[in-house]
């Protein structure tokens, strides 16, 4: 299910109308007017790079580097091919948002690249979809034949001389191609296995040349951008943390889901939306960013605003907006070992202290849980967090280590009490 | 050793990149590979690489990198159940249980009358609608509560 509220990409979709995807009702809902501005009008690379710098826009793949920005970064003037990659792999537990932006508003996204594509002079694009969403991945390539027919995309579009092409890669299954080099590095035909940072994208990207990577979501919010100025969609966030953003929201609330609002929004009030907990459960945790992101308790929690520095100010991180909502009954050795194992997996093994230490940290929660813990394994795992984190080509390491760290932080009587007890602290039930 | 058809998808993605770099489209082709014969054995990736014009080391590089081919034959329906933590809390777990009670396989196996076969999968991005399951890779199924995968397999014949 999902809902939007006062949003940007969904403010006028209707999710439960089948067809709410193809082109005809995206243009009655006011799309590929920004793009026909830009052409009409020959709008400067210049100008749409303030308009994007001036409406706060950041990359909502989980960094949340300020897109204007890193659109500047293209050496524009320079000659031969470029790249606009969209990153649709969307992997990380608990974040389900492109999945729902592909499905329903597909020529957001679209349109959004061809602005891109225009705005760094990137003349093909290509969005590298999720492995495990290929009916998805099949409707999207039908968006795309449809905004073909409609002179959007392909040559000479809209006889503006400007011409671009826009193609889906289709993932299988690895959550590692998220990072945006590793992204890079399967799109080629490769192991997904991250680049080491410098050369960055924009100089050495895709078949080595100057390539821009985004988010489904950072892109698909351009287009509004565009229309509606910079302006009114920094004024529907925060100052730090312009526009509107999609909250995936997961665990025990009433009503999982999507939910569009503006940054800085109370998390009371995102609970609300969400139904509130199920069966009147008391709240334990919210993981706020997705299962990377620093467990928080569920007091700290009920204080926050949803916006970047909010979200900092307590402890953890906005990252992808997955918000996982946690309930008493669960036992949080048990919750850490189902992220623990998920890390574990998916490290692409090419750095020693990731691939070992994802190991080890899964060995020991797993002995924990298992009644074969030792008290010294809490100050073991930060030693192993300690050798991992900053250590390697990628931040999966980092990723790895947050929930460890935090939910012994927060929740270590449980861990103790699981050792010393050889049971969990709490009655444990998973819904 | 591919049909027409699936010979055909694999030119459609190939056009996709430059020419010179006809080893971007490795994954489609094995993915396409896969959907037709079940699985990819080493004549078949071989087969693949070489229609791709890429040395056959490495198309195997890429089938045992990504999780989702299948480089033994499973049963008719590859089941893969999402039990990460966002899914575990709207009862995942206990899905993959009633799945593993009522086929009578670990995660990992095949019923003996070859039809399922039943993974762990990670995070499908579809924790919204959980428990999820994916069905031979391509087919999402959310909300798959004990009634749902009864009701489900009884589809799958
Ligand atoms: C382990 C790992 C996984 C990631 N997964 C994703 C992902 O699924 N989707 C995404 O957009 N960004 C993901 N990122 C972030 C990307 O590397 C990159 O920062 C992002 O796509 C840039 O787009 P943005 O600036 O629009 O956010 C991941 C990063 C890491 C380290
Ligand atoms: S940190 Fe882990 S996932 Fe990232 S490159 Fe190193 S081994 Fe691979
Ligand atoms: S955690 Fe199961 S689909 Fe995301």
């Amino acid at each position: 299910m999902a809902i939007y509220k006062s949003g940007v990409i969904f403010a006028d979709v209707d999710t439960f109308d089948k067809n709410c995807w193809h082109i005809d009702k995206y243009i009655a809902r006011g799309g590929y007017e920004a793009l026909k501005q830009i052409l009409n009008n020959k709008i400067t690379s210049d100008v749409i790079i303030s308009e994007l710098k001036m409406s706060g826009l950041r990359g909502r793949g989980g960094a949340g580097f300020p897109t204007g920005l890193k659109w500047s970064f293209m050496p524009r003037a320079m000659d031969g091919q470029k790249y606009i990659v969209c990153n649709s792999d969307e992997g990380e537990p608990g974040t389900f948002k492109d999945k729902d932006i592909l499905e329903f508003n597909p020529h957001s996204l679209i349109e959004g690249m061809i602005i891109a594509g225009y705005t760094i002079g990137a003349s093909v694009g290509y969005n590298y979809i999720h492995g495990e969403i290929f009916e998805i991945y099949e409707q999207f390539e039908e968006a795309l034949r449809e905004a073909i027919e409609a002179g959007f995309l392909g040559n000479n579009i809209l006889g503006s001389g400007f011409s671009f092409n826009l193609y889906a890669h289709h993932g299988y299954g690895a959550y590692i191609c998220g990072e945006e080099t590793a992204l890079i590095e399967s799109m080629e035909g490769k192991k997904g296995q991250p680049r080491f940072k410098p050369p960055f994208p924009a100089s050495f990207g895709l078949y080595g040349k100057p390539t821009t990577i985004n988010n489904t979501e950072s892109l698909a919010s351009v287009p509004f951008i565009i229309k509606d100025t910079g302006k009114s969609f920094l004024e529907k966030g925060t100052p730090n943390s312009g526009g509107t953003k999609l909250f995936s929201i997961s665990g025990h609330i009433n009503r999982p889901g999507n939910y569009e609002i503006p940054l800085g929004t109370p998390f009371r009030e995102l609970l609300a939306l969400a139904g509130g907990m199920k069966n009147n459960k008391k709240m334990k945790a919210v993981i706020p960013g997705g299962s990377s992101a620093p467990v928080l308790p569920a007091d700290i929690m009920m204080d926050c605003n949803m916006d970047y520095d909010s979200i900092a100010k307590a402890g953890s991180m906005l990252g992808s907006g997955a918000v996982i909502v946690i309930n008493e009954d669960v036992c949080m050795v048990k919750a850490l070992e189902r992220l623990a194992w998920f890390y574990h997996e998916e490290s692409c093994g090419q750095c020693t202290p990731c691939r070992e230490g994802t190991g080890w940290m899964y060995d020991i929660i797993h002995r924990i849980e298992n009644k074969m813990g030792k008290i010294e394994d809490l100050e073991l795992l930060d030693s192993i967090g300690n050798q991992m984190a900053g250590r390697t080509i990628c931040a999966l390491a980092d990723a790895a280590v947050f929930p460890v760290r935090s939910f012994i932080k927060h929740f270590k009587d449980e861990f103790v009490h699981h050792i010393e007890h050889k049971e969990c602290k709490v009655n444990h039930k998973w819904c | 050793m591919l049909s027409k058809e699936s010979l055909q998808k694999i030119d459609i993605e190939l056009a996709k990149y430059p020419k010179e770099q006809s080893r971007s489209a490795i994954m489609a082709a094995l993915r396409i590979a896969q959907t037709e014969k079940g699985w990819l054995s080493n004549e078949l990736i071989e087969y693949v690489a070489s229609y791709i014009n890429i040395p056959p080391v490495q198309a195997l590089e890429v089938a045992t990198f990504y999780g989702m081919y299948n480089l033994k034959q499973y049963g008719k329906y590859k089941l893969s159940v999402c039990t990460n933590l966002p899914c575990a809390l709207s009862g995942a777990v206990d899905a993959a249980d009633y799945l593993k009670k009522t086929l009578g396989v670990n995660f990992g196996e095949t019923t003996a009358d070859g039809k399922y076969t039943l993974m762990e999968g990670e995070c499908m991005g579809a924790c919204g609608d959980a428990p999820v399951i994916l069905v031979n890779n391509h087919k999402m199924c959310g909300y798959m509560t004990p009634d749902a995968i009864d009701k489900k397999l009884a589809e799958l014949q």
